[in-house]
Formats: structure tokens, sequence, C-alpha cells
């Protein structure tokens, strides 16, 4: 029972980050979005099958494409709308948007829009675990572009040998914007690169979330004995292009088409179907509920103000005794 | 009070705040029991607190700063040194764009009581990629706080305000400065960020110094006084957040400017106090500004060429002169 409820919530987290995200390409649309948006469609399974995994107490850290993250670490939709769309009662008041929502109130460390810039920030985040002498354990999302940046090496390293309970987790999703990885690395899988860093690589299924899942399980389990870091690569594929004005014409059309029908919330409802947990009428329920919980979050975010300007002047730092600024 | 080394009042106050805070702990390449710090700032520390709260890095900057950020908004506080300021380049995106924007981006949410220290200057012969003056890239950082003591007091003041606040630190040490000894008070005390020190009273000229210049200005402040003039020697020891105050009020009083800093001279840690007293008290000034800094070239290796780009004495005494 508790089982199957869990694979309902998985399934549940999946709708709502799909819904999520089309309601911000159609806000975009609408000249309702400031800046650009990364969206996660497409991927639900890799943050959904991690974050199931995750206490409320465990951290996490994002990137650019995170609204997935925050919606499987737990966070609010209201609020992560209402970033996004620039106004005061935005996850960060409007100073983040998009690229930079986060929650600590959850453990959500943040998203860095800077490739790859989150993974010593996780292996950090690890060692205050290890120091403070928690269970607590840290996933690192990041794509597979950002494993050709140095931060990957000297992140990962210190990680592996100082054995901080972080789990790795790298998209990839085949392009660094319009790169394809074949053009940039002579490597098929990113997890190979564990061996260099003396941890278990482990690919996946991306677009599975049970598969996604039981890889996370092992690697959650082992960082939380003290077992140290973990590398999982889950094969995966953006639905939509990799920003705001991107048609993604650099990608074959059968490429796509075929991803398209790797979808990952279709594949895990038919498993669930099988496994007699869900029915047609319950899916449909599900997703109006989503629809439902997107469409208020919206409706919040849209009817909030915008910040005053002069708030842009505040936050810059911590204020404390001991210091004079004038 | 007691006479100590700059070295020697750093390492009391790493000391002093990890025996006082089990949070903070140290990183950075070879501070631990085998080596104790490039500069032997951390000597003995890992004897007396352990390896896991003096942590021995690989040689990845930027990864000791990313685990520094890290670490600090989850409820340690890291202190970071980096061996060579020069090789804070190596980590600038972690400092400058995670480290001093974190709070900013998010709103408020975390704090990131993170101190980096690293020693900056030029002066024994190791050439342009170790000898650099970096602080304006660091003043020019929104979010972060900059530290640059000249004395022994000053520096254990400093670092334990640095170690107990909330906010990124980028500590800037002088290498030359490691063995200069001053007085320090036996009981626990802090200097605050945002507080310059008149290191010397005089009433004709304003003289504005930072670190290792501070003193050479005051060997040119002695020199000068014996031929009649009375040099007034300002010691931001914070350039953020930056004491505008009691410089602008000194200028006031001597109608006279002179910035020296060791750096070079384009958008320089001289330009933005220079600028400063351009914009509050240009009226009270019977002369230009004078700044005594380095040409915009990096640090060369031969003495010769060394020597003569680094601001020494004679050429404070020149600059004071000029507006006289």
């Amino acid at each position: 029972m508790d089982e199957k409820i869990k694979l309902l919530e998985m399934h549940r987290q999946m709708l709502t980050i799909r819904f999520f995200e089309e309601k911000v390409f159609e806000l975009y649309g609408q000249n309702l979005v400031p800046g650009t948006i990364h969206l996660y469609a497409g991927e639900e399974a890799v943050a959904v099958g991690v974050c199931a995994n995750l206490r409320k107490d465990d951290y996490i850290t994002s990137t650019h494409r995170g609204h997935g993250h925050c919606i499987a670490k737990g966070a609010r939709l209201d609020k992560t709308m209402a970033e996004i769309l620039g106004r005061k009662t935005g996850y960060c008041k409007g100073k983040g948007g998009s690229m930079h929502i986060a929650d600590f109130s959850i453990g959500m460390l943040g998203a860095t829009a800077v490739v790859g810039a989150g993974i010593p920030i996780a292996a950090g985040a690890g060692l205050s675990i290890k120091l403070r002498g928690t269970d607590q354990v840290v996933a690192c999302f990041f794509g597979e572009g950002a494993s050709n940046q140095g931060t990957f090496h000297e992140g990962i390293n210190l990680a592996a040998v100082w054995s901080l309970p972080v789990i790795f987790v790298c998209e990839n999703n085949l392009y660094a914007m319009g790169t394809r990885q074949s053009r940039v690395m002579a490597i098929e899988n990113i997890a190979d690169r564990a061996v260099a860093y003396g941890i278990p690589g482990v690919v996946v299924d991306g677009n599975d979330v049970l598969a996604v899942f039981e890889a996370g399980r092992v690697a959650v389990d082992r960082a939380r004995r003290g077992e140290g870091p973990t590398l999982i690569e889950c094969k995966t594929y953006r639905q939509k292009g990799h920003s705001r004005f991107d048609s993604a014409a650099y990608r074959q059309r059968e490429e796509v088409e075929t991803w398209l029908k790797k979808d990952p919330i279709v594949r895990f409802q038919r498993k669930l179907f099988e496994m007699g947990v869900l029915t047609e009428v319950q899916v449909q329920k599900m997703v109006e509920e989503a629809k439902k919980a997107v469409d208020e979050a919206t409706k919040f975010a849209l009817e909030s103000p915008f910040p005053e300007p002069q708030e842009a002047l505040e936050d810059v730092y911590t204020p404390e005794e001991g210091t004079v600024t004038k | 009070m007691r006479e100590v080394t700059i070295r020697d009042a750093l390492r009391e106050a790493l000391r002093e705040e990890m025996q006082r805070d089990k949070t903070a702990f140290l990183l950075g390449e070879d501070i631990g029991r085998y080596w104790g710090g490039a500069f032997g700032v951390t000597k003995g520390l890992a004897e007396e607190f352990g390896d896991d709260r003096i942590r021995d890095t690989p040689i990845s900057e930027s990864a000791i700063i990313g685990v520094g950020v890290g670490a600090a908004i989850t409820g340690m506080r890291p202190i970071a040194e980096i061996m060579f300021g020069d090789l804070s380049a190596l980590a600038m995106d972690q400092i400058c764009n995670q480290a001093a924007k974190i709070r900013y981006m998010f709103g408020g949410q975390a704090s990131v009581p993170l101190v980096i220290r690293t020693p900056f200057g030029a002066g024994v012969n190791i050439a342009s990629h170790h000898s650099q003056s970096l602080e304006a890239w660091f003043m020019h950082t929104p979010g972060l706080y900059v530290a640059v003591p000249s004395t022994p007091y000053d520096a254990k003041g400093l670092l334990k305000t640095a170690i107990r606040g909330s906010n990124p630190v980028l500590f800037a040490e002088h290498k030359l400065l490691y063995p200069v000894k001053g007085m320090i008070p036996e009981e626990d005390y802090t200097v605050p960020f945002g507080v310059a020190d008149i290191k010397r009273e005089g009433s004709d000229v304003s003289v504005v110094a930072t670190l290792y210049m501070v003193h050479k200005t005051l060997t040119a402040a002695e020199q000068l006084s014996k031929e009649g003039i009375s040099v007034e020697v300002i010691d931001p020891r914070t350039l953020a957040p930056f004491d505008k105050q009691t410089i602008v009020k000194s200028v006031k009083r001597t109608g006279r400017l002179v910035v020296v800093s060791e750096d070079s001279k384009t958008a320089g840690v001289s330009a933005e106090i220079a600028a400063v007293v351009a914009e509050e008290a240009l009226d009270y000034l019977d002369a230009s500004i004078k700044r005594v800094v380095e040409p915009d070239t990096p640090i060369p290796f031969s003495p010769s060429l060394e020597k003569f780009v680094i601001p020494d004495e004679k050429s404070i005494i020149r600059a004071v002169k000029e507006i006289i």
C-alpha cells in the first residue's frame, strides 16, 4: 500500500511538472514571463525518480533548467511561478527568476545558471553534512554539458577522496544548447568518467522513472552509509528547445519523434496500468488535479505585485554587528 | 599587551575562533600538518584541531571555494586559503558569481559566511603569477567584503570579525607583512568592518594607503615631518565596506589627498578612493589628487625591474611635495 501511494505520488509530480512547464511556455507566449525560460518537459523522470529517495532535510542543487528539480523536491508551485514571473511573492522576491529558484526550507540550495558551478557547491554541502555528523545526503543535478567543465572534475574528485554523501545526477539530454554530445566528447557515456574518480558510475534510462528511482535508491543508501558519492547518468531528452527562442532546428525530426515516443509520463502510466496501480479514470482525475494546482499557482502569481523598484537595493549583504556601512 | 607578528596574529585569530565555534574549519592547499601553509600561518593547527577541521585539498581552487560556499550555506563557517592571490583567478566564478550573489539572487534566504584568506603583493621576486595585488577585482563585486589589514592588531581583529560575520569576505594579506611585528591585547577583541584607522595624525596632507603601503607611507611621513610637512596617514582597513566619512573628513581638513596603493593604476583601488573624494569633497581640495601606484604592467621578475614598479617611500614623498 505504501508503495502504491509512493508510485501515485511520483506520477502526480511528473504530471505537475509537465503541466507547469506547459503553462510557463503558454505564459511566455503571452509576454508574461520576463527574460528567458529553459523547460524541463521530457526530463521529469530524472528529478522525480531521484528526489523520491530524498527526505525533506536532504539537499539538492539545481541548474538553469531547474523548475522540475524544485517541484520534485517539494517546492510550492505558487511561489515558484511567482518567481518566474518576477513577482514580489516569488521564492526570491523577484531577484532570481527562472534560472535562480531556491527554497532553503526544503533543502533546495538553489539553481545556478553558470554551467557546472553547482557541482563543487554540492560537494561542500556534503562536507558540511560529514562535519556535522548527520545522515543527510545531497543530490546534485547537472547536464552532460557541465561534465566538460573543470568544476565537474574538481568537485567530484574532492567528493570522492573525502567520501562525501553526494549523488551526482547527470541529465544527459544529448545537447548543450545546439551542440550535440558527439561533437564535443569522444565518449558515449558520461558515467564512464566515474572511473577516473574511483566511484561507481551508472547509466540509466532517464525516461524510465522506476529505473532512475532504483539507481537513486542504491546511490542514496550508499551515501547515507558514509560510503561516498555515485555518478548517475540519466539518458533523456528535452522535448522543447534549449531556451525561449530555440526551435531546435539542429535536431533531426526522426530523433525528436523517437524520443517523444519514449515520453516518461506515458511510459510510467503504461507501467502503472500493468501493475494495476492506476486506471484510466484515475489518470483523468490526476490530470485535472495537477492542472488545477498549476492554474491556482498561476492565478496567485499573476495577481501578485511586482517588487517595488528600490527593493533592488536589498539583500546584497546579511546585516550584522561589527560592520559599518554608509 | 604583547608583541606578535602578523603571521602569529592571524594564527591566533584562527585558533581562538575555531575553539569558540565548532562550525569553523579551514581548507586549502598544504595548510595541514605536512606544511602549515605556504607562509606558515596555519602551522600547528592540524595538530591541535585534527585533519578534519584543517583540511588539505587537492590543487583545485575552484573546488576549494565552491566547497566553501556549499558548506557555508548549510551551517558551517569555512575559512578557505588560496595560496597566492593570483590564483584566485581560478576560482573567480565561485567567488564572484556564487559566493557574492547567492544571498541576493535567492532573495535573502541564505547567508554565505565564507572567509577567503589569500596573500597579495610584490617584492620577493616571484614574478607575474605570484605577486599581484588584485583587491580591486573584489571591491568591484557587490556582495563581497574585502579586508586589508596592515598591522597585527588589525589582522587579528579583522579576521575575527570576518569569521564571526555572515557575509563572504575576501581577506587580503600581504606576503611581506607576515613577519611584521606589533602590539595586541591579551583579551579577546575584534576590529569592525567599515571603520578606517588614522595611523598617524597630520594637518597638511591626507595620505590613504593599504596593506604594506601603510608602512612605507608611515616611513615617508616621518621623513616629511623633519621637513616640516605634517602628513595624516589613513588606513581604510576594509575596502568593502569602505569608510568614506573618515577620509572625506580628513581631506576637508587638509585640503590635499595622495592615494598609495600597490596595484596597477587603471580602475584600481586608488581610482575608487580618488573618485569618492572627488565626488564628496572636491570643493575642499587645494590641489589635484595624486596617486602613487604601479604602472599598468604585469609584475616583472628581475629585482631591478620589480623594484621600479612598486611604489616606495621616495615616490610617496615626491607625490606629497608635488601638491604641497
